[in-house]
C-alpha cells in the first residue's frame, strides 16, 4: 500500500522537482553572483543584490504596489461578490453565467490588455464617443496612471475573486437563509450577519489570489501604466532585459516571493486560531 | 372553533407536478397539529407556504383571520423549526437564540431574561456560549426551538422534527416536545411521515397524498375510522376481506374449525412483544394476526381458523 502510493505520487514529486525547485534554485544561485556586462551572471560571489534592495526607490515602488494591489483587490471584491451571489442563485443558468466569467481566458491577457489601450487613448473610443457628443472638448486622461492600471487589474483578475466566492456561496445551506428571514432578519441584515460571514473563507481564497496575482503585474502597469506607473513587478522584469542585472533581479523576485509567503502564514496561522 | 391558521383552498403548482392541490385547513389555537403522509404528498410545501418561503398558486393562508400571502417570511408571526435544524454555525447557542429578538423594530428590554427563560424551558443552561458544532443533535434541535419559542409566535411550524435523531431519543423527544406545547401553549404544526409519531403526539391530524388532504380528524378518527382505503393503508398494516379492512391487532387465530374463515399458516414471525402471523386462504386473501407470544402456537403449514369482531371491522368508502 505504501508502496502503491509512493509510485502514484512519484510523477507529481518529480515535476515538483524539476520544474519548481530546481528553477528556484538557479534563481537563488543567480542572486548571490555578480551581474555579467552583457547580462548573465559572473563570479564573485555576493550580497550585494540583497543589500541594495534596502534603497529607499524600492521601498516606495514596493509600498506603490501594494496600494495599487490593495485597492484593485478590494475593487475586485465589491464587483465580485454580488456577481457571485447571483450566479449562485441562478439556478440552472449558473453553468453559463460561469462560462462568461472563464470566457475572457479565452483569448491572450496581452491582446486584452492592448484592447484596453485602443478603448482609453486620447483618439481610442470612449473619447472619441465623448468628444462626438459634445460632453467634452478635450480628451481626457484615461490612459497611463494608476486609475487605468487598477482598471487593468481589476478586469484581468475579477474571475480569480469571483469563482473561489462562487464555490463558497454555493455551498451555503439555503435553508440557513430562509432561517435569517424566519427569525424576522430583513435581507440586508441577512447577507450582512449570516452570507458574508459564512462566506468568509471564500472571500479571503478570492482576495489572496488577486492580491498576490496584482502584486507580481507586470504587463498590465507595462502597457496602461506608461512610465509613470511602476510596480515591483516592471523592476523585476526590467533587470532581466533593460537594466541587465539578473543578480538584482533575482534577489527582487526571492524577495518579493518571501514577502508573500511570509504574510501568507501570518494569515492562514491567525484564521487557523479563530476556527479552533 | 377559535382557528389561528386558516388554509382555503391552497395550491401550489409546478409545471411538471402539483405539490399542493386546494388544500384547506382550520387550525385551532393552542393544538398540536399534524400533517401526515408520505414523501412527495405535499406537506413540506404546504408547511412552507404557511413560513413565506414559497408562494401559493392559488387559494388563501390565514392567520387569526387576516391574509398573510402578501407578507414577507420576515413579517409573518410564525417560525419554522427546520428539519435539518438550520443553526447558524458561526454564532454560540446564545447569539442564535438572542438573532430573532434582535431583528425586532423595538428592542427588546428584557431580552436576557427572555433568553433565560426560554433556555431553561429546553434544559440548555450551560451551553450557551457553545457552537452549534459542539451540540448533540438533541441539542441541536433544543436550540433550534428555542431560538423560535423565545420569539412567541403564533404558530411554530415543525418539518419532521425527530427525523435527523436517533432512534433511541425519539420517543423521549417527542414526549418532550407534547410536554413544551403544553406548558407554552403555542400552536403547533408538525409535518411527519411517521404515523406512529403523529398518533402518539397530534390532537388533530391531516392525511396528505398527492398534494390533497384525505381525511382531517383526530388519532382516533383517522386509526379506526378512515375515509379512504389511502389512509386505512398509511396509519398501519390491514387486512382486506369480502370489503372490509380488519387491523392485524384484532385479528386473532385459532386452532378451531367453526372460525369464520379458514387459512393455512405461512410464517410465524416474532417481533418480540408480539408474534406475527401470516396466514392465505383457500383463495388466495393474505390474512395478518398479530397475537401475543402466550397465544402463539402456530406452526408454518397449520391448518387454522381467522376471526375477528365484527365491531372491528373498518368500512372504506
Amino acid at each position: 500500500m505504501e508502496r502503491l502510493r509512493a509510485l502514484f505520487l512519484a510523477p507529481a514529486r518529480v515535476v515538483n522537482f524539476l520544474l519548481f525547485l530546481v528553477p528556484m534554485a538557479i534563481v537563488f544561485t543567480y542572486s548571490l553572483l555578480s551581474r555579467g556586462i552583457y547580462g548573465g551572471v559572473e563570479r564573485p560571489w555576493t550580497f550585494e543584490s540583497y543589500t541594495r534592495l534596502f534603497d529607499p526607490l524600492y521601498g516606495g515602488i514596493l509600498l506603490r504596489s501594494f496600494w495599487i494591489s490593495g485597492l484593485s483587490t478590494i475593487l475586485c471584491l465589491l464587483l465580485g461578490f454580488p456577481m457571485a451571489l447571483f450566479i449562485a442563485r441562478s439556478g440552472a443558468r449558473r453553468n453559463l453565467y460561469l462560462n462568461l466569467v472563464i470566457l475572457p481566458f479565452w483569448t491572450s491577457f496581452l491582446v486584452r490588455t492592448y484592447a484596453w489601450m485602443f478603448l482609453l487613448r486620447d483618439t481610442g473610443l470612449i473619447n472619441t464617443v465623448l468628444q462626438a457628443l459634445g460632453i467634452t472638448h478635450q480628451p481626457l486622461p484615461l490612459l497611463y496612471n494608476d486609475g487605468a492600471v487598477i482598471l487593468g487589474l481589476v478586469y484581468g483578475y475579477l474571475p480569480f475573486m469571483v469563482l473561489p466566492l462562487y464555490t463558497t456561496l454555493e455551498k451555503l445551506d439555503k435553508s440557513l437563509l430562509e432561517a435569517s428571514a424566519d427569525l424576522g432578519a430583513r435581507p440586508w441584515v441577512t447577507l450582512t450577519r449570516i452570507i458574508i460571514p459564512l462566506s468568509a473563507p471564500g472571500i479571503r481564497a478570492g482576495s489572496i489570489l488577486v492580491f498576490i496575482t496584482c502584486l507580481g503585474a507586470y504587463l498590465t502597469p507595462d502597457l496602461l501604466g506608461g512610465s509613470k506607473t511602476v510596480m515591483i513587478g516592471n523592476v523585476i522584469q526590467n533587470q532581466f532585459t533593460g537594466a541587465r542585472d539578473w543578480p538584482f533581479g533575482a534577489a527582487a523576485s526571492l524577495a518579493l516571493m518571501a514577502l508573500v509567503m511570509g504574510m501568507l502564514i501570518v494569515i492562514l496561522r491567525r484564521d487557523k486560531e479563530q476556527l479552533l | 372553533m377559535n382557528a389561528v391558521l386558516e388554509l382555503r383552498e391552497v395550491s401550489k403548482h409546478y409545471p411538471t407536478h402539483r405539490a399542493v392541490d386546494g388544500v384547506s385547513l382550520s387550525i385551532a389555537r393552542g393544538s398540536l397539529y399534524g400533517l401526515l403522509g408520505p414523501s412527495g404528498c405535499g406537506k413540506t410545501t404546504t408547511l412552507r407556504l404557511v413560513a413565506g418561503f414559497d408562494s401559493p398558486t392559488a387559494g388563501d393562508i390565514l392567520l387569526n383571520g387576516t391574509s398573510i400571502v402578501p407578507l414577507k417570511p420576515y413579517q409573518r408571526n410564525v417560525n419554522t423549526v427546520f428539519q435539518s435544524y438550520a443553526l447558524f454555525p458561526h454564532m454560540t447557542v446564545r447569539q442564535n437564540i438572542e438573532f430573532g429578538l434582535k431583528q425586532r423594530q423595538r428592542t427588546v428590554p428584557d431580552m436576557a431574561e427572555r433568553v433565560q427563560r426560554v433556555v431553561d424551558l429546553v434544559r440548555l443552561t450551560g451551553k450557551e456560549p457553545r457552537l452549534p458544532t459542539e451540540l448533540s443533535g438533541g441539542e441541536k434541535q433544543r436550540v433550534a426551538l428555542a431560538r423560535s419559542l423565545v420569539l412567541e409566535p403564533e404558530v411554530l411550524l415543525l418539518d419532521e422534527p425527530l427525523s435527523a435523531l436517533d432512534p433511541n431519543l425519539r420517543k423521549q423527544v417527542r414526549s418532550e416536545l407534547k410536554d413544551l406545547q403544553r406548558r407554552t401553549g403555542i400552536t403547533f404544526v408538525i409535518v411527519t411521515h411517521d404515523q406512529e409519531e403523529a398518533l402518539s403526539l397530534c390532537d388533530q391530524i391531516a392525511v396528505m397524498h398527492q398534494g390533497k388532504v384525505e381525511q382531517i380528524g383526530t388519532p382516533e378518527d383517522i386509526y379506526l375510522r378512515p375515509a379512504t382505503r389511502f389512509v386505512a393503508e398509511f396509519l398501519g398494516a390491514m387486512n382486506w376481506y369480502n370489503g372490509v379492512g380488519i387491523r392485524p391487532e384484532s385479528t386473532r387465530v385459532t386452532h378451531q374449525g367453526d372460525a369464520r374463515v379458514q387459512a393455512v399458516v405461512e410464517a410465524s414471525v416474532f417481533l418480540g412483544h408480539r408474534v406475527q402471523v401470516r396466514t392465505r386462504t383457500a383463495d388466495g386473501v393474505a390474512l395478518i394476526a398479530e397475537i401475543s407470544r402466550a397465544e402463539s402456537h402456530f406452526s408454518v403449514g397449520d391448518a387454522v381458523g381467522v376471526c375477528w369482531n365484527s365491531t372491528d371491522e373498518i368500512g372504506v368508502g
